[in-house]
């Protein structure tokens, strides 16, 4: 029974911990960022690594989602008789929710596991530590380009995801189902307001944000784990921890920020 | 070469992302950096019945403008609302500013109903015309519980 409470205890200690490091890492990020040498080259390599390479992934799921949402879109409201609100229904959905999500969490599979990997497997071969002993800050050279290649990337990203998307939408809509192109298009321009694109954009910034800096921590602060002595298998370990955790936190900062911003 | 060509493809994903949030932003989202250039002209409603700043002004059932703010006037007891027409849509002086609803259950929106009058509104000036929203919860609940003898 003490045994229990005792695991309990234990839990909810180390998940503060973890929290409570993911957000310094955040601050130690930012102030290592502030200071000279600047290293554009390492945050231009984590762009292509996490955006440029994505983009063919983004450029497919996005065109299914269009698709199926037209697809369903069309048959629900068919049984109402106002399929001139495809466009509309459509253009909202992406644009507010499934865009943002769906981006973040296709680079959380992509790039988000590859980041924690590649770190954790640094900081069991220490090779962190070598580069502490040629006072490289690892935080700056490591960890601060992802962090601000995923606040870059994943905007873009979506923005992308959400065109190609409204083009799946089209796609069904128009030439599969014979929806007048004009009321798709114009239900689509008048619907949509700069504050769902502000929405969006807000929430693909902080999802960047959170995914990279949530997979560096795990990987990064791994020798601060259980895992930390468990070598090959500790470093499969934090990466499905990563995956799973910055999954979720994508899921309920959505809800959060749809709750504050509307 | 393996340098040169991460920047070359790390180059042309940014411009293919900004250049989607432009589409997304502009075309879509309708941003205008410039603001259309028009006049504006208030109205007085007793009642606009939840229609909103933003709210689409027609004529003939064309998009002439929109509702660019709302204000309570605690004197009168009556909303004044500021509308903002393009440039090059006549408003007679006694046009009739009407606020209709599109369906039964849909967005609110003013009607311009033009004036025989061949002075028109500048700047500034009042509509003095003006139908105010018609109330379905209203009409029927008098309808209801009107004594029909």
């Amino acid at each position: 029974m003490l045994k229990k409470l005792e695991n309990i205890g234990t839990y909810t200690l180390t998940g503060l911990e973890q929290t409570g490091r993911t957000f310094n890492l955040l601050l130690l990020v930012l102030w290592e960022l502030a200071r000279p040498p600047y290293r554009f080259y390492t945050i231009v390599r984590q762009i292509y690594f996490i955006g440029a390479r994505s983009l063919s992934l983004i450029v497919i799921s996005g065109v299914t989602i269009g698709m199926v949402l037209g697809l369903q879109f069309y048959s629900i409201l068919e049984r109402f008789g106002s399929v001139n609100l495809l466009g509309a229904g459509v253009a909202l959905s992406v644009i507010r929710e499934l865009g943002p999500v769906m981006t973040a969490l296709m680079v959380v599979g992509r790039a988000g596991s590859a980041i924690t990997a590649e770190l954790g497997i640094m900081r069991i071969t220490e090779q962190v530590d070598a580069l502490e002993c040629m006072a490289i800050s690892p935080n700056k050279y490591l960890v601060a380009p992802k962090v601000i290649a995923g606040l870059i990337s994943v905007p873009l990203l979506t923005a992308v995801f959400d065109s190609v998307a409204l083009f799946g939408g089209y796609f069904v809509g128009v030439v599969m189902f014979g929806v007048a192109e004009g009321s798709y298009m114009n239900g689509m321009i008048d619907a949509v307001e700069w504050e769902d694109v502000r929405l969006g954009l807000v929430k693909s910034v902080i999802f960047g944000v959170l995914i990279t800096l949530i997979c560096c921590a795990k990987g990064f602060y791994m020798h601060l784990t259980k895992a930390g002595s468990q070598g090959a298998e500790g470093v499969s370990f934090v990466t499905t921890d990563a995956v799973v955790l910055s999954s979720i936190a994508v899921l309920f900062s959505d809800f959060l920020i749809g709750a504050i911003f509307s | 070469m393996q340098k040169l060509n991460i920047e070359l493809l790390t180059g042309i994903f940014v411009m293919i992302g900004i250049a989607a949030f432009t589409y997304i932003a502009v075309s879509i989202g309708g941003v205008r950096f410039t603001e259309q250039p028009g006049y504006t002209l208030t109205a007085r409603f007793t009642s606009i019945s939840g229609m909103q700043a933003g709210a689409i002004v027609e004529a003939a059932g064309v998009r002439v403008g929109t509702v660019s703010d709302i204000e309570f006037d605690p004197d009168s007891y009556e909303a004044i609302v500021s509308l903002r027409i393009n440039q090059g849509v006549p408003v007679q002086e006694d046009a009739i500013a009407a606020i209709r609803t599109q369906g039964i259950i849909g967005e609110k929106f003013i009607k311009i109903i033009p004036g025989g009058f061949e002075e028109l509104l500048t700047d500034g000036m009042e509509i003095y015309e003006t139908e105010s929203a018609v109330n379905l919860e209203e009409l029927v609940s008098k309808y209801m519980f009107s004594d029909k003898g």
